[in-house]
């Protein structure tokens, strides 16, 4: 299968900093690749890059054949994007919206027009058609930011950070358009700070940090990389500390990790509920007091923490933009 | 289509989202007609009461001032628009389609001379109702009107240079502010330029607002065998001055705007 996505050694620096730092990516048409970090690690300007907003200061990518810089032009009819900020106008409806961004595409008056309407209604906007966005929720807004980008029907679509900001409904809500889309066979790239949002819509999973892929794989590869679920246990003082590590080292499916200062310890399982209870057991047999305990699945500072060794920066993305 | 039907065709359709803005944004649409016929009115009636000129009205010597000062004020409107857009990203997305890249910007402008039509035109209608008559021949009015909106298209291209270069609202609106009062006082429309004091009487002959407003006296027919002509040269010459005014500056901050507005993006 041809990729409908590559980079090569992409470098993109503001001064001092790199923002991207040779990033390599390919993705097979069809597929989807989410690109998982922290803010700051570069998702947003490979997104920019690959979508002809910024050029590299190294390497070269393409997008459907087309070559990011030199094609620049051509390859925007084959793409959509739509971004972490939903970039609708408030004062136009919903269908003036989607109208002025298929004049944009060059569809024509009449058929920008219907196409506003089908998009309106398979995004379940259709009652909020004619009002101007401004009286729109957060949902809403971003739901109609993904119909624009859908308006040429492109193969290729970008997705930074989609959800970000949204309550859980709608998330999920979004989230089953996105996996309609994908069951379409359109070729998207996500960017996202969930794992979970990853792992539900992405075909493969890459970690970014530093400007660069640290990891690439499925869902289920990262995670097993990180140990998959994990018991925590946080006890009532530190003098059990040393004891309940070695009583518990025998459950551990990986590296054992103990918190000093938060009285904790955490170890990687592989059954789940079944190695809860045994460690709890366990403890009880050696009268060590628990305060707190559960049974946690790796999230992204999980992977970030087994991947590179630093905890994901809270760097803000605008700060690289 | 080729590039220059693209290109137009682009920038229509931002005109259209623009004009669209307008009409349902309060605030611009308060800056567009409430505000000009305030303008008309204040001064007309305020200082038309107290000051008295030989052979004429003050209110009728006033209009020609209080069109050019709307122009002026109005232009900021462009800059704030697009310090807005820049802000929220809009940009971006007209950035990632296949439209021409000038689009934005001709649009920009080409919406605002719909509004300062709209706006100069309530101007001309509260005026006639205040008093303000045309007194010249109806192609020298009409020369007039096209020549205020032409100024008026070329110096939205000054604002967007100002907005681009700043980038966000607040910054455009308080420097905007503070530039634009001393180019509309500094000049002809509301006094005589020539009974100002020395260095101010210079800047003020020279100033562009002054060549406009005398020009558009002498296309209305308000002016008066009793008030002297000015001596200064862009005075003398108004209408031709203006005219070269405007293009000058088209000139100048058409690909001034474009450059500023391609760097603003590719950030």
């Amino acid at each position: 299968m041809p990729d409908a996505i590559t980079a090569e050694g992409l470098v993109k620096k503001y001064g001092e900093v790199a923002a991207l730092d040779g990033m390599e990516l390919a993705v097979p048409e069809g597929t989807v690749l989410g690109l998982l970090g922290p803010n700051g690690a570069g998702k947003t300007t490979t997104v920019r890059i690959l979508t002809t907003l910024l050029r590299p200061d190294a390497g070269h990518a393409t997008v459907a054949g087309f070559d990011v810089v030199r094609d620049a032009a051509r390859l925007r009819a084959h793409i959509g994007v739509s971004g972490q900020y939903a970039a609708v106008d408030d004062h136009l409806t919903g269908a003036e919206n989607l109208e002025m961004v298929g004049r944009l595409y060059h569809l024509g008056a009449g058929h920008s027009r219907r196409r506003a309407r089908a998009l309106l209604e398979r995004f379940d906007l259709t009652e909020a058609a004619d009002r101007p966005v401004q009286g729109y929720s957060g949902g809403m807004r971003r739901r109609l930011d993904l119909a624009g980008a859908l308006v040429a029907a492109p193969p290729v679509l970008f997705l930074d950070e989609p959800t970000t900001g949204l309550d859980p409904r709608a998330r999920i809500g979004l989230w089953d358009v996105i996996a309609e889309l994908v069951a379409e066979g359109t070729t998207v790239l996500l960017t996202t700070q969930y794992l979970e949002e990853a792992d539900r819509l992405a075909d493969r999973i890459a970690v970014v940090d530093h400007g660069r892929v640290i990891a690439l794989g499925t869902a289920d590869e990262l995670k097993h990389q990180v140990g998959g679920e994990r018991v925590e246990l946080s006890l009532a003082d530190a003098a059990g500390l040393e004891d309940a590590a070695r009583t518990l080292a025998p459950l551990a499916a990986g590296d054992l990790r103990i918190d000093a200062a938060a009285l904790q310890v955490t170890i990687p399982v592989a059954d789940g509920v079944a190695a809860l209870t045994r460690a709890l057991g366990r403890l009880a047999a050696e009268r060590i007091t628990v305060r707190d305990a559960g049974l946690r699945r790796p999230t992204l500072d999980d992977v970030f923490l087994s991947l590179t060794g630093h905890q994901a920066d809270e760097k803000t993305e605008e700060s690289v933009r | 289509m080729n590039a220059v039907q693209l290109a137009v065709a682009d920038g229509m359709t931002i005109a259209r989202r623009n004009a669209l803005k307008i009409r349902r944004a309060p605030d611009l649409l308060g800056g567009v007609v409430m505000l000009p016929i305030v303008f008309v009115l204040l001064f007309t009636y305020v200082f038309g009461s107290m000051i008295s000129l030989p052979g004429m009205s003050y209110g009728e010597y006033l209009l020609p001032g209080i069109f050019v000062m709307t122009i002026v004020t109005s232009a900021q409107i462009t800059g704030y628009t697009l310090t807005q857009d820049l802000q929220k990203g809009v940009f971006d997305r007209f950035r990632t389609l296949p439209m021409s890249p000038s689009a934005v910007l001709t649009g920009q402008t080409v919406s605002d001379v719909i509004m300062n039509v709209t706006s100069i035109v309530t101007m001309a209608l509260v005026g006639l109702l205040a008093g303000w008559r045309v007194r010249s021949s109806p192609a020298e009015a009409a020369l007039g009107f096209l020549m205020l909106l032409l100024f008026a298209y070329a110096f939205s291209w000054v604002t967007a240079t100002v907005a681009l270069a700043l980038r966000t609202p607040e910054v455009f609106n308080n420097l905007a502010t503070i530039l634009s009062f001393p180019l509309v006082f500094l000049s002809n429309a509301f006094v005589d330029s020539s009974r100002l004091p020395g260095p101010l009487k210079a800047v003020a002959e020279w100033n562009p607002v002054s060549t406009l407003v005398q020009a558009a006296r002498e296309l209305f027919g308000n002016t008066s065998p009793a008030l002297p002509v000015p001596a200064a040269w862009p005075l003398r010459h108004a209408v031709p001055v203006s005219l070269l005014w405007s293009l000058l500056l088209l000139v100048v901050f058409v690909p001034l705007a474009t450059r500023l507005y391609q760097r603003a993006v590719s950030r």
